[in-house]
């Protein structure tokens, strides 16, 4: 008899208070993500695809949802349409964002601040709101160059190149701020160019910040509806977002199932991604917010 | 190098279209252009330049010029019967106004199309009677088709025809109401259709007069004058007709969105639900992302990696088709949170339980954003700074007051203020939930979780025709409002930062 009996009740309350609540709250947390995820995954596998049959655990384990999904839609074309633009868009986005963060953040010229300022200011008006004024222009594109005009995957990727640069910009300049300037200045004395400087010193450096962007403009625009929507009519041509929102716009009980095999599908991609890329996404938002 | 040649070719490839149509000033920017970029990346000068000018180039074509453009339709009557130049609207009365007349050819009629079925532009093909001739009529008149592209049954009904998707009786029959508004212009007068199967060519009744520039009804004796500044013709007792043009209007637009009683009561209520909306889901986001962040953030935490794995699933789910699921699981009959904790609440019926259900789906998206970003402050603020209060007597929660929690709104008040503009237009949102619902019965346009952006789509895209130009002018005055605040915020954390760094 060395321990008092309620030595070991007290002991698990001095761990709760330290550490335990602390498990609560992730459980809890984990709970509250995962319950409509899991929702997804019971009715992809409810063999009867409908919303009203639907329970939040899995009640059957079939793939007769994924089956129909393939052979009812043209989910494989919008699928790659998809990775073509939402990664086509952020690859040459953050190419051409890297560089202007760069001239922003190592130059210094005439008209520096005013296009740090403008830069912001036209960020502020969303590219949606200009959706009519898109449309005309486009109109009279497909006219001239239907290779880039509706309907075509290319028109719609150069419009989401434009749109995505001001914010990727401004975060990855915060990136570049924090890089010490005496590692360039040294590379340039030693008789670097500016370009070998920026292309094998400042790049391989900025990584993080690189993944962080490419990954927020790949996710920005796999879930863009409403451009996509005025843009892509032709069943063969359409994004996941603007085909599967067609999938419920008009049976919303019966393809519920398939609508949610696709939901699966389409994460996929970006789940993988992100859990590569998970410590660069720590480090590089806050790195960029920080000095933003 | 290459990448210049890359440049010329996609210069060449472009002009020659430019030149077809005889666009002058177009090719002139395209040379201009392409010259300046050959220049500048020839010369040795010019350095930071030649790190900005690509991205300038996409932000001006993309961007900027979208902005402008919109900004001039502001000022405009652009939109349903105001779409075109007076010309265009000469035309369309003088089709519009077609009526079959004895003896009038009739044409077997094939509806097609050149895209999807169910959305594509739609074209005639008829086939005339006396020499079995196939042509394809729209809006823009008629074409005659090579007898060899197409397969016409002895009938006249055409089965196939290259280049056009030939619509079933099915498809055709659902788009009824656009086939019969179908009207062809042809030199005689125009095409329309009787029926699915039957076209007749038809004289205009009514025809402009250059002289009084004025349209004239033949069988009533009618007449509509032009008035340059409404941009519709308009008769004697103040009739207009539907077909207008497009004519500035000045601030019009804007003193309507102000004054008009229709349009500013709904959009100052609009206005205050967006701040609330705005400031909820960014706030919320953080409060919540920042708690469970500050919970997983100790030395004798074990197994935080497992738990942040799980934790950033929603914000890598694609959002747009979890939207879709979140509006399925609110549903009242079979949705899973009425099932779950046995309720029977009409969630998007009625005004605040839409609201709070918007809100609740956004603090789902959102939150693991914000707790990954506080995680990334977390770690960059120095334990010895709390340590310190900790000695010093503080308890933990005066601690994460005074040192904590300014440390963190230093670091994320930029990320705050995207997120709050972010959200201030996220129209996905709204679009894929409620729809802007519940309405109020005695007002269709405007629901109770509208945020302006989608009262805005409404107005542009609604069935209630489209209002181009008021859209503009909102989006001009939405543009505004978030420029402001995100201005005002953005000095203020500038100045607190100076107070803590």
């Amino acid at each position: 008899m060395t321990t008092h009996p309620n030595a070991a009740g007290r002991r698990g309350s001095r761990w709760f208070t330290q550490v335990g609540w602390r498990h609560l709250v992730g459980v809890l947390a984990v709970a509250f993500s995962l319950f409509p995820i899991l929702f997804v995954l019971s009715a992809a596998l409810n063999p009867l695809g409908t919303l009203s049959s639907t329970q939040l655990l899995p009640t059957g384990a079939s793939l007769t949802n994924f089956g129909n999904l393939f052979a009812r839609t043209e989910f494989g074309h919008w699928f790659l349409n998809s990775l073509l633009i939402a990664g086509g868009a952020s690859l040459v986005s953050i190419f051409l964002s890297s560089l202007a963060a760069y001239a922003f953040s190592r130059m210094r010229f005439s008209g520096r601040r005013f296009g740090l300022l403008t830069l912001l200011l036209i960020q502020m008006f969303p590219q949606f709101l200009a959706i009519v004024a898109i449309f005309l222009i486009f109109t009279r594109v497909t006219d001239l160059w239907p290779a880039i005009g509706f309907n075509t995957p290319w028109g719609l990727l150069l419009l989401y190149m434009g749109g995505a640069l001001g914010m990727n910009t401004w975060l990855m300049k915060g990136f570049f701020d924090t890089l010490p300037r005496e590692l360039d200045e040294s590379a340039t004395m030693d008789g670097a160019s500016h370009a070998q400087v920026f292309f094998r010193i400042m790049l391989p450096l900025v990584a993080p910040i690189l993944a962080v962007t490419a990954l927020l403009s790949f996710i920005g625009t796999i879930n863009e509806f409403m451009i996509a929507n005025v843009f892509l009519t032709d069943t063969g041509s359409k994004t996941l977002a603007v085909g599967m929102f067609g999938l419920v716009a008009g049976e919303r009980n019966n393809n519920f199932g398939i609508f949610a095999a696709g939901t699966l599908l389409t994460a996929i991609p970006t789940v993988l991604v992100f859990q590569l890329l998970q410590r660069y996404i720590v480090s590089g938002l806050t790195a960029g917010a920080v000095k933003g | 190098m290459v990448l210049l040649g890359l440049v010329a070719g996609i210069a060449i490839w472009a002009a020659f279209p430019l030149i077809a149509a005889r666009l002058w000033v177009g090719l002139a920017v395209l040379v201009v252009t392409t010259v300046g970029l050959g220049y500048l990346y020839l010369t040795r000068r010019h350095i930071p330049a030649k790190y900005l000018v690509p991205g300038t180039i996409f932000l001006i074509a993309f961007q900027v010029f979208p902005v402008l453009y919109t900004a001039s339709t502001a000022f405009t009557n652009f939109g349903d019967g105001h779409r075109g130049s007076k010309d265009d609207a000469i035309v369309a009365i003088q089709s519009s106004s077609v009526k079959q007349v004895p003896g009038s050819t009739e044409y077997a009629l094939t509806i097609a199309t050149t895209g999807d079925p169910a959305t594509g532009p739609l074209v005639f093909l008829v086939t005339d009677p006396s020499t079995g001739t196939v042509s394809a009529g729209d809006a823009d008149g008629l074409r005659p088709l090579a007898a060899t592209d197409v397969t016409v049954t002895p009938g006249g009904k055409v089965t196939a025809a290259e280049g056009y998707t030939v619509l079933n009786v099915g498809q055709a029959s659902v788009r009824s109401q656009e086939i019969t508004d179908l009207v062809v212009p042809t030199p005689g007068g125009a095409l329309r259709s009787t029926g699915l199967s039957r076209a007749y060519e038809g004289k205009a009744i009514r025809a402009y007069d250059k002289r009084c520039d004025c349209i004239t009804d033949s069988e009533t004796g009618r007449t509509w004058t032009a008035d340059g500044t409404a941009g519709a013709f308009v008769a004697a007792d103040g009739e207009r007709l539907a077909q207008g043009w497009q004519v500035g209007v000045g601030l019009k637009n804007f003193a309507r969105v102000l004054t008009d009683p229709n349009i500013s009561g709904p959009f100052f209520g609009t206005l205050l639900w967006n701040f609330a909306f705005a400031i909820g889901s960014t706030g919320f986001t953080f409060g919540l992302g920042m708690a469970i962040a500050l919970a997983l953030h100790s030395p004798r935490m074990r197994g935080t990696n497992l738990y942040r794995v799980f934790l950033i699933l929603p914000y890598a789910m694609p959002s747009f088709a979890m939207l879709l699921v979140w509006r399925d699981m609110f549903n009242t009959d079979f949705g899973l949170i009425n099932n779950l904790f046995g309720l029977g609440v009409d969630w998007f019926g009625e005004a605040w339980s839409a609201r709070l259900a918007v809100l609740l789906v956004q603090l789902w998206l959102g939150y693991p954003y914000m707790f990954l970003v506080a995680t990334g402050a977390l770690q960059a603020i120095p334990r010895e700074l709390t340590e310190a209060t900790s000695v010093d007597g503080a308890s933990p929660f005066q601690s994460f007051r005074a040192v904590t929690l300014p440390l963190l709104l230093v670091a994320l008040s930029p990320l705050l203020i995207a997120s709050f503009a972010f959200n201030f237009n996220n129209i996905n949102a709204i679009w894929f939930t409620t729809e802007g619902g519940p309405f109020a019965p005695d007002n269709p346009t405007n629901g109770a979780t509208d945020l302006l952006i989608t009262y805005t789509y409404r107005l542009a895209f609604g069935a209630q025709g489209a209002e181009f130009g008021l859209a503009a002018a909102v989006s001009i005055f939405i543009f505004a409002i978030v420029a402001t605040v995100s201005a005002i915020s953005f000095r203020r954390t500038r100045q607190q930062e100076e107070v803590y760094s």
